[in-house]
């Protein structure tokens, strides 16, 4: 694991009980800093904490407790593809409870229908679309009422009308569940009509914070380019190379 | 000497290799407890394994077993001790084709579907979810497939060895005329306890060792369609080498 640090002297504070959007160019490390939020990566220095709980020194089963209090949605939803969407959503109360077969039913019926897939409760993940697949997600991630709900670039391969339905429901979840909701993305539209405050990373740093409406006016270039989507300006078009004449006019020397 | 050098570094890499299989087997191992306590599971896998590859265990036991009758025949007629063909037959299946015929089979069928079915459970983030939902996938998935791959396997060398025989049968006894008696009789004279013991512990050895390979190789394996690939690929290869040798060394223990 050498190489290049992803994160250098970054800062961030989340505030509970808000919709917190971290954006940022591709391989800037957003992913990245989601396994650190949950500890699924350990960073080689500096503090980490989730709840009061420092990361780094959380013991495994510690740190599964604390999972508990966590609900994270994946890029591609990550259902289990052996088991049907009912089960998907209840896969987390069966490991967890002992609840009464009555009682899994009406919960996973209630959070199936919240995200307003109560109708295809008996499907496989393999018939769902990319959306739906996300709204199952996002049930069973809310079905053990967690504190932090995680969204891991939410918004990826959706049409327009799925990239509605789940805007919608990141807010509404927040607010009706009081939810901290942390979501990564780079769809800057997108965000910012659900973001109550927005981290903009670049080069391992928080290179602007503030509302969405902050983040517009912000005159710094590399802000403008993101928000504006330039090709070109603080982050290159251009992935690091020799002198391009230098390089076409070379001798193929065995390269 | 760059050559030394290459061969060095491989020897190392595998030493590395092999240390992290070990590791990985004291993991599942430690989870036995807990995966037990959850037996429904181990069994539904049992069914998995056991039940994709019975088909062909079957059909291959009774081929060898027919293939073993009639060369047994052809060559104890030279001897002009046709009624040995059911001792021979059942020493051979019982002891060496039985465990290794059906080790191989059963890494080509379940132990492929085992490594392919986790692979593609890393990627696509299907055992990360788990772990967010604070489910350890160790005990979860990986054990209760290496448990039931481990218990189905002397079992289908039991049911192939059964099988051969009755194949050995069909073609000395009902077809080369060999006295259905004396094939009999021979057969209880010739076999031990101790040989039906060797070949209980070599197909309980060839089960942990194949499914070790299948789950470790699933459990490991790069998350790409190439990765998930290379996993099965390996599986085979890796089973098939490491049961020939562990053969080797068992039919050496047992003398």
């Amino acid at each position: 694991m050498s190489g290049r640090p992803i994160f250098d002297g970054l800062t961030m504070n989340i505030q509970r009980a808000g919709v917190t959007a971290v954006m940022g160019p591709s391989g800037t490390g957003k992913t990245t800093l989601l396994r650190l939020i949950t500890g699924q990566v350990h960073a080689d220095s500096g503090t980490i904490e989730v709840a009061g709980q420092d990361m780094r020194t959380l013991k495994r089963a510690d740190l599964y407790k604390l999972r508990r209090r966590m609900g994270m949605l994946f890029q591609n939803g990550a259902l289990l593809t052996d088991l049907s969407v009912f089960e998907n959503v209840a896969f987390p109360l069966r490991e967890h409870t002992d609840l009464p077969e009555r009682l899994i039913r009406q919960l996973v019926l209630t959070k199936l229908q919240a995200v307003g897939l109560r109708g295809a409760a008996d499907l496989m993940p393999s018939e769902l679309s990319g959306g739906m697949a996300r709204r199952v997600a996002l049930a069973r991630a809310i079905v053990m009422d967690p504190e932090l709900l995680i969204y891991d670039e939410p918004f990826v391969g959706l049409d327009p009308i799925s990239m509605g339905v789940i805007l919608r429901l990141i807010r509404r979840l927040n607010d009706t569940l009081g939810l901290t909701s942390i979501v990564v993305s780079h769809d800057v539209k997108e965000i910012s009509t659900v973001a109550d405050k927005v981290f903009l990373l670049s080069g391992g740093k928080v290179v602007a914070s503030g509302t969405p409406q902050e983040l517009r006016s912000d005159p710094s270039e590399i802000v403008r380019q993101f928000v504006g989507g330039l090709a070109d300006g603080p982050v290159p078009f251009h992935y690091p190379a020799p002198d391009y004449f230098g390089e076409l006019l070379a001798r193929g020397e065995d390269s | 000497m760059n050559v030394i050098k290459e061969l060095w570094q491989s020897l190392l890499d595998s030493l590395v290799g092999l240390g992290a299989v070990v590791r990985f087997f004291f993991r599942l191992v430690i989870s036995i407890p807990a995966v037990l306590l959850r037996f429904d599971l181990v069994v539904a896998q049992v069914w998995n394994a056991g039940a994709l590859s019975l088909v062909i265990i079957m059909l291959s036991g009774l081929f060898v077993g027919m293939v073993l009758g009639l060369q047994g025949f052809q060559l104890l007629q030279r001897f002009g001790s046709e009624e040995a063909l059911g001792a021979a037959a059942a020493v051979g299946l019982v002891k060496e084709l039985g465990p290794v015929v059906t080790a191989l089979l059963f890494a080509g069928r379940a132990g492929t579907a085992l490594a392919s079915e986790l692979g593609l459970m890393r990627a696509t983030d299907q055992l990360s979810a788990m772990e967010m939902m604070a489910v350890d996938p160790i005990k979860r998935v990986v054990t209760p497939r290496f448990l039931g791959g481990a218990i189905a396997m002397p079992l289908l060398a039991a049911i192939f060895s059964l099988i051969g025989i009755y194949g050995a049968q069909l073609i000395g006894v009902q077809i080369m005329g060999v006295d259905s008696g004396s094939f009999w009789s021979q057969m209880r004279g010739g076999v031990d306890l101790a040989d039906i013991n060797e070949g209980i512990v070599k197909s309980i050895v060839f089960g942990v060792a194949c499914s070790l390979i299948a789950v470790y190789e699933g459990y490991h394996a790069t998350p790409t369609a190439a990765g998930v690939g290379r996993a099965t690929t390996r599986t085979v290869v890796t089973s098939a080498v490491v049961v020939l040798f562990f053969d080797y060394l068992l039919t050496a223990a047992f003398l």
